[in-house]
């Protein structure tokens, strides 16, 4: 295996492993649009580090956690359904971004590249900022767990018994954030959340427990950057893309095989229980 | 934090009962404007009014909840009980008034509803473990408690309304709380099953001691368990003991008929005179 492979592979397993148990609170919590928006402003946090020569991983976390912290905001004002508020800012910071690109004609970037992934600028710089931030991104979950589900099951619920609801919300966010920064070069910004929302997903109907789900998601998640990566290598197709395709197959393949066995979640028929608004992120 | 270690003092010296584990969740201290300390009582609410926008959700109201007292709050639908209940709970500011808690009181909140994504596994089990985690012992003793039992294993989406009310009671009372708020814990419940749940909460009263603010529709099925009865619109309407609020004509005022018929239904209150009109209201006294 090419170097460039090897360095691609463990920057995508840091990311997947990561990626997983956040991926949960994503899909439990609906902030697929999130995710999303986040990712929209990854590319203004690239050439904004380019303009001032800042390291490009830490100049899109900085973006993407400044936007977490406006969506916070935004929502406490509630002046704006929360949809709303993260399709004016998903768009405005991917046009920002390409806006502030032209302006500073000087700087020529692969679009492409930072789109789709470009695995071949993953340097060793990269996968030690990865391993280390997902380890203490895990660090936090494994102590935030039950505070998490808590606030996730019903917010109102988790601050009348002491949880600190907003604070977690926040934290959610910025390391939904930081993961973006981490996966843009392997899978590229427009794939990330696809990384985030299909293992968990795929994980759903295989898991009796919360945890059990996030467990699931990370093992997918790391396999389909591994079979991903090498479908890439040998087929020579683009590697983002590649992963996301493995992981869609193998979300299919648990969910034929979950329909076979009847294991899909039971949807209750109640609506007090299962409906109701989607919960804000 | 000087504050929030205060409160885990005080709940230590005061509450003989309070297990360790219980202890460590966070005490949030910033909605409340002072404290009230032991032995005081629970949650003062004065002369709170809240509004939403354009909208009066709440005028002027007080509220008292004692050590040990079962309180109900009724009102038609859109009267601020809900509104109400948040500032018990600390998690809403009232625009005017003040709303004091004890310090280091611990509340259980039981919610109207509880829409439990389908895509969160959770089994009664995991979720008697939120926020913290429990004996199995415990748990069980909680889940009999509250009258449900052999549902450990079963995720929460397959459980009746029944069933899940009581579980939802079940992880309540694992907090050991001095309050424990209830909001409409009886819809989706049929009658028998509401009658039931009412005995049961006044039994946790007589055996924990613990104080219950009970949101309701109906006045008659919680006659029997409740000490004091607030009739909400607005602003307090009516309050005082069951028999005294449902014998007020502005309780068949605000619930007209159909309530008037219910309490039919309970010999010893067979005071309705049909729908009666009210000359004078009686809220401008207070």
């Amino acid at each position: 295996m090419p170097e460039f492979m090897l360095r691609a592979w463990l920057a995508g397993l840091g990311v997947a492993a990561v990626a997983g148990p956040i991926g949960c609170f994503v899909v439990w919590r609906r902030m697929a649009y999130f995710g999303d928006t986040l990712a929209h402003s990854a590319l203004l946090g690239v050439t904004l580090g380019l303009l001032i020569g800042a390291d490009l991983l830490l100049a899109v976390a900085g973006v993407s956690v400044l936007l977490a912290i406006l969506v916070v905001i935004m929502q406490q004002q509630r002046q704006l359904a929360t949809d709303t508020v993260l399709g004016i800012l998903a768009h405005s910071a991917l046009a920002l971004g390409l806006v502030t690109l032209g302006l500073a004609g000087s700087i020529r970037v692969d679009l492409l590249g930072y789109l789709f992934g470009d695995i071949l600028a993953v340097g060793w710089r990269d996968i030690y900022v990865i391993w280390i931030g997902g380890a203490c991104i895990l660090a936090f979950l494994a102590v935030a767990w039950r505070w998490l589900l808590f606030a996730t099951l019903h917010e109102e619920m988790a601050r009348a018994e002491g949880t600190p609801v907003l604070a977690l919300r926040l934290a959610l966010m910025i390391l939904i954030a930081l993961i973006i920064a981490g996966a843009m070069k392997v899978v590229g910004i427009l794939l990330i959340t696809a990384m985030l929302i299909i293992p968990a997903a795929a994980a759903r109907p295989f898991a009796a427990t919360p945890e059990r789900m996030a467990w699931i998601a990370a093992l997918l998640g790391m396999t389909a950057v591994s079979v991903g990566l090498w479908l890439s290598f040998h087929l020579d197709t683009p590697a983002g893309p590649s992963i996301v395709v493995t992981a869609l197959v193998a979300f299919l393949v648990g969910q034929s095989v979950a329909l076979a066995r009847g294991l899909t979640p039971a949807r209750s028929s109640d609506p007090n229980r299962t409906s109701g608004p989607a919960s804000a992120p | 934090m000087g504050l929030r270690g205060l409160a885990l003092v005080a709940r230590a010296h005061y509450k003989v009962g309070s297990t360790p584990a219980s202890d460590g969740c966070m005490h949030d201290t910033t909605a409340t404007t002072s404290k009230i300390h032991p032995p005081g009582p629970l949650v003062v609410v004065r002369a709170a009014s809240v509004r939403f926008g354009g909208l009066q959700a709440l005028e002027a109201v007080d509220l008292t909840i004692g050590a040990g007292e079962i309180i109900t709050l009724i009102g038609p639908n859109g009267a601020g009980k809900s509104t109400l209940v948040r500032l018990v709970l600390g998690v809403l500011k009232p625009n005017t008034g003040t709303v004091e808690r004890r310090a280091g009181l611990s509340v259980a909140y039981v919610p109207q509803r509880l829409a439990i994504d389908a895509t969160l596994p959770l089994t009664v089990d995991r979720f008697l473990d939120l926020p913290v985690r429990r004996t199995r012992a415990k748990k069980t003793a909680a889940l009999a408690e509250a009258g449900v039992t052999g549902v450990e294993r079963q995720p929460l989406q397959t459980l009746s309304g029944g069933q899940f009310q009581r579980v939802l009671l079940a992880r309540a009372l694992l907090a050991e709380p001095d309050l424990l708020v209830l909001d409409e814990p009886a819809q989706n419940i049929d009658h028998l099953g509401q009658i039931e749940l009412y005995e049961l909460i006044a039994g946790l009263r007589r055996r924990r001691g613990c104080a219950v603010l009970l949101v309701s529709h109906d006045l008659h099925l919680v006659m029997r368990a409740t000490d004091r009865v607030i009739c909400l619109q607005q602003r307090i309407r009516c309050a005082g003991a069951p028999e005294a609020v449902g014998k007020d004509p502005i309780y068949a005022e605000l619930f007209g008929k159909r309530a008037a018929e219910a309490l039919a239904f309970y010999p010893h209150h067979h005071d309705h005179e049909g729908e009666r009109v009210v000359p004078l209201d009686r809220a401008r006294e207070r």
